[in-house]
């Protein structure tokens, strides 16, 4: 900052200069406010819960666009030995978990091939194949976070078991409960990350109606709310399927 | 640039909280006895905070690149304008900085010299924007702490990151608070200073 000394009969010269930039201070504050204003008083995405402004929207997209762009296949989520594995699993949501649910023999996975049939897949189908398990630190959006034990098949594998290979060039997968109540939109990408599991056990035992038994979805990669519990269909679609969070003014991509 | 830091800074804190707010575990404590709770619900109630996550992460989530594009433009005006030469802390200025404080507690009455900023201003300024960085930082780990899982290993992990987030922006609550106060202390014409980038002596011509 400079420091100007300067004789008494130049003051009034000064005196404007101050008045010209404290103008400047007020109408650069008068802009930002009416920015803010404006923000405030757009159209409101995802209304269900509030939603939020749709520039802002927008801006939750660009950084989709950004961060699907650095976003690589071969980062790992970080593992744990079992035994750092919590007893007590946090239950954050029932949303879509009716009663519809009776038992395994009953409940089948519809998968919706591209060319519009439908697969019916018991779940024994799905024990057969091969068995990951991932013990990682579960991430819920609220700011919790706690490490799990998870067991199923990689999804990838499940693709491919089921000759789902042109399936997979889609750019999304859809999910949704036997209701239809809950539902999420993934990625492909992150879909077929290593580590994202279709999960039938929880802590080396079978899961519970809870934990969204017999079948859901465990995806490191993204936030709880993207880890669909009690899967009922799964389909494929190159726009976004219809997802319950990001309807509700949260982020769709949900990528970590 | 300074100027914009208010209103960013204040969004950004406020959709902090907003964030916060759907777990809000952190609490200083001595022993068993509860110290500060972070956040009493009267404070929540107060500023209209309960419910409203996805409001404060689109917020947030949009305006860090504000804050930051803001923060960079200053570091890079600072580097070349030469001015960061009255900012960073000089050897003699962590010394200097206590007498500076005494001299504003009243305790001592003469300053001791300095150019633009005095020595506790060097440290305070310097280290607001380290902290600053530290936000950027922290930030970055707990929003994807698996594409940069070394950022987060480096920070700790993802449940230390969030707290580090967490107590940085109250270190912005209190320097606030401080700045604000050395502000009105110091007076209209240190205050236009801050707005026009000069400050004025007057002088008769003979004294020069």
């Amino acid at each position: 900052m400079k420091k100007i000394t300067i004789p008494e009969n130049e003051l009034p010269k000064y005196s404007r200069r101050t008045w010209i930039a404290m103008i400047q201070l007020a109408l650069f504050s008068g802009i930002g406010y009416a920015g803010w204003r404006w923000l405030r008083k757009q159209p409101l995405d995802g209304g269900l819960l509030g939603g939020i402004p749709a520039p802002l929207r927008k801006g939750l997209e660009t950084n989709e666009d950004l961060f699907t762009r650095y976003y690589d296949q071969g980062r790992l989520v970080k593992e744990y030995p079992k035994s750092k594995a919590a007893t007590d699993v946090r239950i954050n949501g029932k949303i879509g978990q009716d009663n519809s649910f009776v038992s395994e023999d009953s409940w089948s996975l519809s998968v919706q091939k591209a060319n519009g049939d439908f697969l019916e897949i018991k779940l024994p189908e799905i024990k057969r194949l091969t068995k990951t398990e991932v013990i990682f630190n579960f991430k819920c959006i609220e700011g919790w976070s706690q490490i799990s034990w998870w067991g199923g098949v990689r999804m990838s594998e499940f693709l491919k078991a089921f000759s789902l290979e042109k399936e997979s060039m889609f750019k999304y997968i859809g999910m949704s409960t036997p209701d239809t109540e809950y539902t999420v939109g993934i990625d492909m990408l992150s879909a077929l990350h290593p580590q994202t599991i279709l999960a039938y056990e929880m802590n080396g035992q079978p899961l519970v109606l809870e934990h969204g038994a017999p079948l859901r979805l465990i995806i490191p990669v993204k936030y709880g709310y993207k880890s669909l519990k009690q899967i009922g269909s799964i389909y494929f679609s190159n726009g976004k399927p219809a997802d319950y969070w990001a309807v509700r003014g949260y982020d769709y991509y949900a990528g970590l | 640039m300074h100027w914009i830091n208010f209103p960013l800074l204040t969004i950004m804190i406020w959709s902090g909280v907003l964030i916060y707010w759907a777990n809000d575990v952190y609490e200083l404590r001595i022993g068993d006895v509860v110290i500060l709770n972070f956040f009493p619900d009267w404070m929540y109630d107060l500023f209209n905070i309960p419910y409203k996550l996805s409001k404060g992460m689109a917020y947030h989530f949009v305006f860090m690149w504000l804050f930051m594009l803001n923060g960079l433009i200053y570091i890079i005006y600072t580097v070349l304008s030469g001015e960061w030469r009255y900012l960073l802390p000089q050897r003699k200025s962590f010394a200097e900085s206590w007498q500076v404080i005494r001299y504003d507690l009243g305790l001592i009455k003469q300053l001791p010299p300095q150019s633009k900023y005095n020595a506790a201003q060097r440290i305070a300024y310097s280290m607001i924007i380290f902290m600053s960085m530290g936000s950027m930082l922290t930030g970055l780990a707990i929003y994807k702490p698996v594409q940069f899982q070394w950022l987060t290993n480096l920070c700790g992990g993802y449940e230390a990151a969030r707290a580090e987030h967490f107590f940085l922006t109250i270190g912005y609550v209190l320097f606030f608070f401080v700045h604000l106060f050395q502000v009105i202390r110091a007076g209209w014409n240190n205050f236009r200073a801050m707005v026009t980038g000069y400050e004025i002596e007057t002088s008769n011509e003979d004294s020069k």
